[in-house]
């Protein structure tokens, strides 16, 4: 586990023992990159590197390719949000050898939300790949120097490739099976879903543990401050695959309305607090939408600032 | 069965505006099934339709006959004799029929009457669902015989999704989560282990992006 | 029971609500009728079990094929009532007759009239 394959920084800290820490950017719905680059240099100092999510919600956006071009411009480490759902196999790895041109050193494989979520209900969608393959995919070209129709690759793509997993999802029996096959195709990270339910996600991590799966693979634990009761119990009752205990809501719920905002992030330093000592969680991946400012202080009070040299 | 929904009356009367002769042409089989384009069907619609036009002064001649299926050579020869007495005909037949109607009669205008949906079965009445896709690489072996290409909505090869909540889909609660059933199917074959088995990438080249399909049988063709 | 019933309809008498069918009340309306009511068993009553129930969807579907067509849906509808009911159905044949009275000829007969007229 200890040799690079990449010029990923969020490797080599993971591959150095450290805890890591990544966070999330969205690109703009129009063409003008100031607002990632924004949103990036925000950061920048607090993380290890920062995913650009991909369309999310089927919500038309700026591509994830275009925007993490800007931030590596920067200086910033991206890593590269690629969902299933718009493409077929001969743009994912288009696009793979893109970011691969620019020093886009990593890669999230994700299927994607299905288009009825968002603004082009009536579109198609591909799902030619679905995300695990998609790993495989990646895993191929860099490993083999291949396509998948089997033509060697010159200069093959050096992406460090992970994948998400929502422990809370249903069904809950097959959460780790599934962690094992996403690791199985090559996933050598892993950011899971937005943690609220510290209990269950510590079973799960357990069941991983005791699997060996976090020898073969790095797992990072996702979280998200939340910013009010509302945004608890929208979360709690209106996403699907999202776990909010009643005792998150009801310490929400039992703060003057113009304190939740800080409450939520006490609550969210608390468990990245907690979880750091989880034998098995390598690092914390902070999603913290449109609250992207929130993030160095969340960073900070958690321990992990400054972040590591390698 | 091929899976069909009768087209809202209002499309059908704009698109015959302009015919003074038509023909109801129905189909005996899937769309009798799915109580879209049958005999009973067919006179329905062309009572209502000779209503529409008698009630608006514009009187048409509107005729009735169900085919046992308009997918055949044989059945479609049946109407050769009297095609001459229509200026269009409205097949009440799937996709398959209108076309293959139309292919016949080169200079007859085909007005299709339902709209054909999807490959499904009869899960009771006035229920059809869709249960094939029509992929051309059947993987139901693997998958306890539940198909993750028709059934699940982003067709993921090794499910399920993140979307998944209590055993239905996220785009919708009526819809099932294909990959929740599969796994409550190998658990009830006992062969959860088959979970783990990456399924590989799939060709869809026999699916719809390599073209139109034929199926060819040299040993049947004297 | 020598009610005052409207003179000016005609019964179909069948076995069962049942039987009644979507296209007979569409032909009694192609043939030029002003209205049609079907009249079945109690909900819950039927010695079929079901018949009524089905013949409830049935006027309800042939409702709205005749509102699309212009003939209008109103035309049609549903009574239920226990047979030993005679009042009732005299009642209820009153009140369907004054509505229809109320909403004129079907177009269906008018253009029926209008064709013959032209004709001779």
């Amino acid at each position: 586990m200890s040799t690079l394959n990449t010029n990923s920084r969020l490797e080599k800290v993971l591959k150095a023992g450290h805890i890591g820490v990544t966070s999330e950017c969205g690109p703009p719905r129009g063409s003008d990159a100031e607002e990632v680059k924004k949103k990036g240099m925000l950061i920048r100092n607090h993380v290890d590197a920062v995913n650009v999510t991909d369309n999310q919600t089927a919500m038309t956006r700026m591509s994830s390719l275009a925007a993490c071009i800007h931030l590596k411009l920067m200086g910033i480490e991206p890593v590269l949000q690629m969902v299933t759902r718009d493409r077929n196999r001969i743009a994912l790895q288009s696009d793979i050898l893109g970011a691969a041109s620019f020093d886009i050193p990593n890669i999230l494989c994700l299927s994607g939300d299905h288009q009825s979520f968002g603004d082009c209900k009536q579109g198609q969608n591909v799902h030619d790949l679905d995300s695990m393959q998609l790993v495989q995919t990646v895993r191929y070209m860099r490993d083999e120097g291949k396509f998948l129709g089997g033509d060697a690759i010159k200069h093959p793509p050096k992406l460090f490739v992970g994948a998400a997993a929502n422990p809370f999802a249903d069904p809950f029996e097959i959460r780790v099976p599934r962690l094992a096959k996403k690791i199985a195709c090559g996933a050598e990270f892993i950011q899971t879903q937005c943690v609220y339910n510290i209990d269950k996600f510590k079973e799960w991590i357990k069941r991983a543990v005791d699997r060996g799966l976090t020898e073969k693979t790095f797992i990072m634990a996702g979280m998200t401050p939340m910013k009010s009761v509302g945004m608890a119990k929208y979360m709690k009752n209106r996403v699907p695959g999202m776990d909010v205990p009643d005792e998150i809501i009801a310490r929400l719920a039992g703060v003057p309305k113009d304190k939740q905002a800080e409450e939520g992030i006490n609550i969210c330093v608390e468990h990245i607090q907690e979880l750091k000592e989880v034998k098995g969680i390598s690092g914390f991946h902070i999603m913290a939408i449109e609250w992207e400012e929130k993030v160095p202080e969340i960073v900070e009070r958690a321990g992990l600032y400054p972040r590591p040299q390698v | 069965m091929i899976i069909a929904k009768k087209k809202p009356i209002e499309e059908i009367i704009s698109e015959v505006e302009n015919f003074d002769r038509l023909l109801i042409l129905g189909c005996n089989e899937c769309v009798t099934v799915c109580e879209a384009g049958g005999k009973k069907e067919v006179e329905i619609l062309a009572s209502a339709l000779r209503m529409n036009f008698m009630a608006k002064g514009k009187e048409k001649v509107i005729d009735e006959k169900t085919l046992e299926r308009q997918c055949d050579h044989e059945y479609l020869e049946e109407i050769r004799a009297n095609i001459d007495k229509y200026d269009a005909i409205v097949s009440l037949a799937c996709g398959v029929g209108v076309q293959f109607a139309a292919e016949k009669y080169l200079t007859m205008p085909l007005i299709p009457g339902v709209n054909t949906v999807c490959l499904g079965a009869n899960e009771a009445r006035g229920l059809w669902t869709e249960r094939c896709q029509a992929c051309g690489s059947c993987i139901l072996a693997r998958t306890g015989g539940i198909c993750p290409v028709s059934r699940c909505a982003k067709r993921v090869m090794n499910g399920p999704c993140g979307g998944s909540t209590k055993g239905k889909c996220e785009i919708s609660k009526d819809v099932d989560c294909a990959w929740q059933l599969i796994v409550d199917r190998l658990k009830a074959l006992n062969k959860m282990d088959d979970y783990e088995i990456v399924a590989p990438i799939k060709d869809w080249s026999t699916d719809r992006a390599g073209g139109p399909r034929t199926v060819t049988r040299e040993d049947v063709n004297i | 029971m020598r009610l005052k019933l409207p003179a000016n309809f005609r019964i179909v008498r069948v076995p069962c609500t049942g039987k009644v069918d979507i296209i007979h009340i569409l032909r009694a309306f192609e043939k030029g009728v002003d209205g049609v009511y079907v009249v079945g068993c109690m909900e819950g009553d039927c010695h079929y079990n079901e018949g009524n129930f089905r013949a409830r969807k049935r006027v309800e579907q042939a409702k709205v094929i005749l509102d699309k067509v212009g003939v209008g849906g109103d035309r049609v509808k549903m009574f239920n009532l226990s047979s030993g009911e005679g009042p009732l159905f005299a009642q209820y044949s009153i009140e369907m007759d004054n509505k229809i009275k109320e909403m004129g000829p079907s177009p269906i007969r008018l253009a029926k009239q209008k064709k013959a007229k032209t004709a001779a």
